[in-house]
């Protein structure tokens, strides 16, 4: 099979065999079923997903240090907030941690050699390959301008834009989306290891296990909508156009009834890398587990009943407005049980202040200010006045990216030694934390301004008066831009250079610390029993970073 | 790569035993479902929206279909479920003759039911009755008919496409039972693909009334 030698260093002295030097060659990768390879071929098509998507975001925000626009057109400025959003959203939040971290942990962490259904695992990532490479030459042969929201009848009557190549590429991509929840789905409920009950996994497992939920029921509604919308794009047959007798609020509802619980899909599995993180750091168990784990379900749930926020000023009856209010409310509750357990369990812990525990600190803030703001978009009356303002647009991204993505870097840190069974530089990557930190706040807080003060979304052209906070904005962009290219780095860096691992460098407790790094390719070599998956010392024992060993000597 | 488990040829190596695997692709075929459901149900959302928008249009457009041979296409799909069902029986008795004999007559009578079907979309195309360049029909609520045979499309097209993947479904099965591969502990797959099959015949269980019948 391996014919062709790829040239990678092979480690000194005596190798051990895992499932990176398990095989080499181009092949024994396109072709692998193993779920920890699959995880590596995401992570490297999501990183350069999230930097086509980072690039056009940096373009955007150049344009906008100046009321003019004077950097480029109208109609480019359209196209490259749309590339932004979907690319964003669909090929990079969405898989993120549940195809990487997901694909590499949920077998790992349940006791299981393999998720359930691997040669489907391996058909998601082509699926996605294949849906982003259609939206890829989407974008390269001309782009597409209706916003990530495609919405009616913009995107189906008057748009001249690749609007169906668009579509095509986010329909097939759904499908990957599909297939890795039904996968991890099946294998949270068969294949964990005799001990492991429900009551017993780790709440990441949880996390992925509600995510799922939502991955297979909301997804083929999108799937459906953008069939409608290339069909009544094809034929032009009124479906979403008033004009032809057509609904455009109907699309609405079927865009939303999947996007809004798309939130969730990107901010659910963050949820569960913090509350590992945190007992990691802690050297506790994370401080009301039930709570932890029933609140990622009530999330799941709830997160269907709530899409009608994003229409309380498109028609949506007021009556139905208010439930839709209401329900908005009632959400935020799992949220802050989920964030009092957190803060509950850093409470008076000996807290070692390594990276990944710096990027959860960095969610709960982050995650606690998008949360609270959205509390105000759910308000009808001041929905009224800041829809569709930069107060949106800061409200989610203190979500998608200070909450969704800081998880994601904070559990790529954790689990990263794993991974590859090398350790990171740690003064390097608590530097590029501070930076994302101090770079993302200074992006996106002036939006919240900026939005408060009546600057619309999506405006390429602006009044000089918000040029100030514009600017601030942009600057602050270019210095996330910077946070987000050191970790890259360094991640390569490492592979190389990085020290050994060892098998538990955190000292963390849980099935995957207890094999080494890198796994072999079955993960386990004796079958698995499970007892506590946080069984910490009790609380006054030093941890053994304090004493000065920081070799992961794991019982 | 793929190694094979020492008990049973069947065996994937990361199940522990067959009854793992068995319920873990029933499970998986379950879950696949329901995602199935909600695609059609948001289809059928927003058929509802669109009827209740164009009543007039859409019950002209319903009159326009070809009652006779929708309700013999429900009767063959019935009776392939029935054949299904045979299969997914001869299958837990391990009986492979029976299992490839009913799963050929559910392979004809599907047959049957797209040949009956791109009979009536012939029609509709000769007729000018569909949505788009083609579209001729000249009566009142044009745009409503048009709406509705765009929804008619739509949906029996999804269902018959659904029902070609069942079509490759049933002829994998069928290699699988000649080469003996199904026996009393092992026939997994027949089950799965039968519980695909009653799915996709419940769809058109809906589809016919609501596109045929209600003319009101
Ligand atoms: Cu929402």
């Amino acid at each position: 099979m391996s014919e062709s030698t790829a040239p990678i260093a092979r480690p000194p002295a005596p190798t051990r065999e895992h499932y990176l030097n398990v095989k080499y060659g181009i092949k024994s990768w396109l072709l692998t079923v193993d779920h920890k390879r699959i995880a590596i071929l995401y992570l490297i098509s999501i990183t350069a997903f999230f930097f086509i998507g980072g690039a056009a975001a940096v373009l955007i925000r150049l344009d906008l240090a100046t009321p003019a626009g004077d950097l480029v057109s109208s109609e480019t400025y359209n196209k490259l907030f749309t590339i932004h959003g979907i690319i964003m959203v669909f090929f990079f939040l969405i898989p993120s941690i549940p195809a990487v971290l997901g694909n590499f942990l949920v077998p790992i962490m349940i006791g299981a050699k393999d998720l359930a259904f691997p040669k489907l695992n391996l058909l998601s990532w082509y699926l996605y390959m294949i849906g982003g490479s259609f939206t890829l030459w989407a974008m390269i042969a001309g782009g597409v301008d209706t916003g990530w929201t495609f919405y009616a009848p913009y995107s189906t009557t008057y748009a001249n834009t690749h609007v169906i190549a668009t579509a095509l590429g986010i329909f097939v991509t759904g499908f990957s989306s599909i297939l890795t929840g039904l996968n991890f789905m099946v294998t949270i409920h068969m294949m964990r290891a005799p001990g492991m009950t429900w009551l017993k996994m780790p709440l990441f497992i949880w996390a992925q296990y509600a995510t799922s939920i939502i991955m297979i029921l909301g997804t083929p509604v999108l799937a459906i909508t953008i069939v409608l919308i290339a069909i009544e794009r094809l034929l032009g047959v009124g479906i979403f156009d008033p004009a032809l007798g057509g609904d455009p609020v109907l699309f609405q509802h079927l865009f939303w009834f999947y996007s809004h619980p798309a939130v969730y899909i990107m901010i659910l599995p963050s949820m569960g890398v913090i509350s590992e993180v945190i007992s990691a750091f802690c050297r506790r168990a994370v401080f009301g587990y039930k709570f932890i784990a029933f609140s990622s379900l009530a999330i799941a749930l709830l997160g269907f009943l709530v899409w009608g926020h994003h229409m309380f000023v498109s028609s949506q009856s007021p009556y139905a407005g208010m439930v839709f209010s209401l329900l908005s409310f009632l959400i935020a509750v799992p949220s802050a049980i989920k964030v009092f357990n957190w803060t509950a369990t850093l409470y008076k812990a000996s807290i070692s202040y390594q990276t990944p525990i710096l990027y959860a600190f960095g969610f709960i803030g982050l995650f606690t200010i998008g949360g609270l703001t959205g509390l105000f978009l759910a308000t009808l009356a001041i929905d009224v006045h800041v829809h569709d303002t930069y107060f949106v647009v800061a409200h989610f991204h203190y979500i998608m990216v200070g909450g969704a993505i800081m998880g994601f870097l904070g559990g790529l840190h954790y689990w990263w030694p794993k991974m590859v069974g090398k350790l990171y530089p740690e003064a390097w990557a608590r530097f590029s934390a501070l930076v994302i930190f101090v770079g993302f706040n200074l992006t996106f807080f002036p939006q919240f301004l900026l939005g408060y003060l009546g600057m619309p979304r999506r405006y390429h052209v602006y009044d000089p008066e918000f040029q100030v906070l514009h600017v601030l904005s942009s600057a602050g962009a270019s210095i996330l831009g910077i946070g987000y290219l050191i970790p890259m780095v360094y991640f390569l860096w490492s592979l190389r250079y990085g020290k050994d691992a060892g098998p538990n460098p955190w000292d963390a407790k849980g099935l995957e610390w207890t094999i080494p790094s890198p796994p072999t390719t079955f993960n386990f070599e004796e079958p698995v029993t499970v007892g506590d998956v946080y069984d910490y010392p009790t609380e006054d024992e030093t941890p053994p970073w304090k004493q000065g060993s920081s070799e992961g000597a794991h019982v | 790569m793929s190694e094979i488990g020492e008990h049973h040829g069947a065996l994937a190596h990361h199940f522990e035993d067959l009854e793992q695997q068995r319920q873990s692709a029933d499970l998986g075929m379950w879950i696949f479902l329901a995602t199935e459901i909600m695609f059609f149900g948001a289809l059928f959302a927003a058929y509802a929206v669109c009827r209740w928008m164009n009543p007039a249009g859409f019950s002209t457009g319903t009159s326009l279909l070809d009652v006779p041979l929708g309700t013999v296409n429900t009767a063959v799909l019935i009776g392939s479920s029935l054949t299904m069902v045979w299969a997914v029986q001869a299958g837990h008795r391990g009986d492979s003759r029976s299992i490839i004999r009913n799963l050929v007559g559910t392979l004809l009578l599907g047959s049957v039911f797209l040949v009956i079907k791109a009979l009536e979309y012939s029609h509709k195309f000769h007729d000018g009755l569909v949505p788009g360049s083609l579209f001729t029909y000249g009566g009142e609520q044009a745009a409503g008919v048009e709406m509705f045979l765009c929804f008619y499309f739509v949906m029996t097209g999804l269902h018959a496409l659904h029902m070609v993947i069942g079509f490759g479904l049933l002829v994998w099965l069928i290699l699988l039972a000649r080469r003996g591969r199904f026996t009393k502990e092992y026939s997994n797959p027949v089950e799965g693909v039968g519980l695909y099959w009653h799915f996709v015949d419940i769809v058109w269980i809906f589809l016919f009334p609501m596109l045929y019948l209600l003319e009101h």
